[in-house]
């Protein structure tokens, strides 16, 4: 099964060095335990665009999404057997921040994937 | 909210099926007995099992798991357990207990981890054990899959699982088989060795149909697994990023090859919306990998190759039959089967016309090894069918129906014999 977890924090803030350097060492263990899919790391709001629909009626706004207190930093793909086990690369993936940049403060949301799996 | 018990029993089952080919490697690497590290792995467990649920997760889980099983690995050796297993000559336990002893565990860990797992693959699919027992070892100790699923995924009873493995670590003990990689030419066969169990194990997933055992499809992921593992601890090696590629993209078609009520749908009618495009990109990014570690692809490249040109085109009809026609040209030449050859007849036919396909086809009806292989007739129906050969195609096509034991493609190829009348 698939997880994907997105990681969200206070916008503007620059993730330390060593923290970067350290989740490019989570990405590589998690390769050699065979459950990195993708990993990917965004760009500030001002990048970015909304596109919303409501009413039937379509609004683009321009980032930065100054309203939001928490925007999406990044997010990562692995392939793990139970939930318990994309939970664990999470743990692991947030103590780097607890030890790198201890001043933030975010989440880490995990969803399973939908995906066209072998027959059932 | 409180961690429940059985919370933190699923987090720890998590925490070892990430950890244990690691802790049995790095163990092994220092008693030199794989059997023995698996048992010291599983004995740190059995003490985090006991703990953790009161103290929690240590935050380094690993590194504990390996302190906890070195410091059992020299209470043994104290207690002389591990000479009585007839591993310790007086020098070597001196060694074993020397590196045992080496404080700094998690420095010492990540040095040799990569060697130490290349290591336990290499031991698993060792030449000295038998097919079956390299792929049982290979998914219990590498996959960390316990020997229930791998009876289930491999529909025997688990006694034979256990049996098979068991025997399996005796065999490498006995035959003293040294736990390294090997160097020279010598890698080249050992490693081929290890690309064949992995690929077995995917095709044994691939096979699942529907109504079996879930724990069958999930073998495709094992390989996966443990082909992006190696991918990772033997880089400068094209084919095992060509086999890497394959099976990328073999999986990338695994929800579009059956249909609704699981009849298996042939690559050519598969929708392609429902090819999964992100192992589709991995796939494709394994097999750049491979070509660009030079000296031509080898066979689990070329076949990744080929996969690779049925990924690329967005429709069956822009498919490049031209490149697989050549590609299966080279795959023949690096590998031959006459098999190969009768893909090669079926690209040839798409490429330049089922004339030129039937005439290559023609060639292998006298083979002996595709005597009673449904699917050369199949293939020369289809040409004959496009010829307009309407009725040496239907007899063709219940010659295959004859000749298939699965009764889902029996009943495709009936259909397609039955399409050749009016």
């Amino acid at each position: 099964m698939r997880f994907m977890t997105i990681v969200k924090g206070a916008e503007g803030l620059n993730p330390p060095a060593a923290l970067l350097q350290a989740i490019g060492k989570l990405r590589e263990e998690a390769t050699k335990a065979g459950a990195f899919v993708e990993m990917g790391g965004l760009l500030p709001s001002t990048t970015g665009a909304r596109v919303r629909l409501a009413d039937g009626k379509m609004t683009v706004t321009d980032g930065p999404f100054s309203e939001a207190k928490e925007v999406i930093g990044g997010y990562a793909i692995y392939n793990v057997r139970s939930k318990e086990e994309a939970l664990e690369w999470t743990r692991r993936f947030m103590n780097l921040h607890k030890q790198h940049w201890p001043d933030f403060e975010g989440e880490t949301e995990l969803r399973q994937m939908r995906e066209f799996g072998p027959p059932a | 909210m409180p961690v429940t018990a059985p919370d933190t029993h699923r987090a720890i089952d998590a925490v070892w099926r990430i950890e244990a080919a690691r802790l049995i490697a790095g163990l092994a690497r220092m008693v030199r007995d794989v059997g023995l590290a698996e048992e010291l792995a599983q004995d740190a467990l059995v003490v985090a099992l006991e703990r953790w649920p009161r103290t929690g997760i240590p935050d380094n889980p690993g590194a504990w798991l390996m302190a906890t099983a070195k410091r059992r690995a020299i209470d043994l050796l104290r207690r002389g357990k591990m000479l009585e297993r007839k591993h310790a000559e007086i020098g070597r336990e001196l060694a074993i207990e020397q590196e045992l002893a080496v404080p700094d565990i998690e420095a010492g860990l990540d040095d040799h981890v990569g060697d130490d797992l290349l290591s336990l693959m290499f031991a698993a699919c060792h030449p000295v054990l038998s097919t079956e027992a390299r792929v049982a070892l290979t998914l219990r100790l590498v996959g960390g899959l316990t020997t229930d699923e791998i009876a289930r995924a491999f529909l025997v009873p688990e006694t034979t699982i256990a049996q098979r493995i068991v025997r399996a670590k005796r065999t490498l003990a006995k035959a003293r088989v040294p736990f390294e990689v090997p160097r020279g030419d010598a890698l080249t066969t050992r490693l081929s060795s290890v690309l064949e169990v992995i690929y077995l194990v995917f095709n044994e997933g691939y096979s699942a149909t529907a109504g079996d055992d879930w724990m069958r499809p999930q073998l495709c992921q094992e390989a996966l697994r443990l082909g992006r593992i190696l991918a990772e601890l033997a880089r400068q090696e094209p084919e095992v990023h060509g086999l890497v590629a394959l099976m990328e993209i073999q999986a990338s078609r695994l929800g579009a090859r059956a249909g609704p009520s699981g009849e298996p749908v042939l690559l050519l009618d598969q929708n392609r919306a429902r090819w999964d495009q992100l192992l589709i990109r991995r796939g494709l990014a394994a097999l750049d990998r491979a070509e660009k570690l030079g000296g031509g692809l080898g066979p689990y490249g070329l076949q990744a190759a080929i996969a690779a040109c049925h990924a690329r085109a967005r429709t069956a009809e822009e498919t490049d039959w031209v490149r697989i026609a050549a590609i299966y040209e080279a795959l023949g030449k690096a590998m031959p089967s006459p098999i190969v050859e009768l893909n090669r007849a079926v690209a040839i036919g798409f490429a330049f016309g089922p004339a030129a396909g039937l005439a290559r086809v023609d060639q292998l009806t006298s083979e002996p090894a595709l005597k009673g292989y449904h699917l050369l007739p199949s293939v020369r129906g289809d040409l004959l069918r496009k010829l307009g050969r309407r009725d040496e195609a239907r007899a063709e096509f219940e010659r295959a129906a004859s000749l298939t034991r699965n009764a889902r493609e029996r009943a495709l190829l009936m259909a397609r014999a039955a399409e050749c009348w009016g």
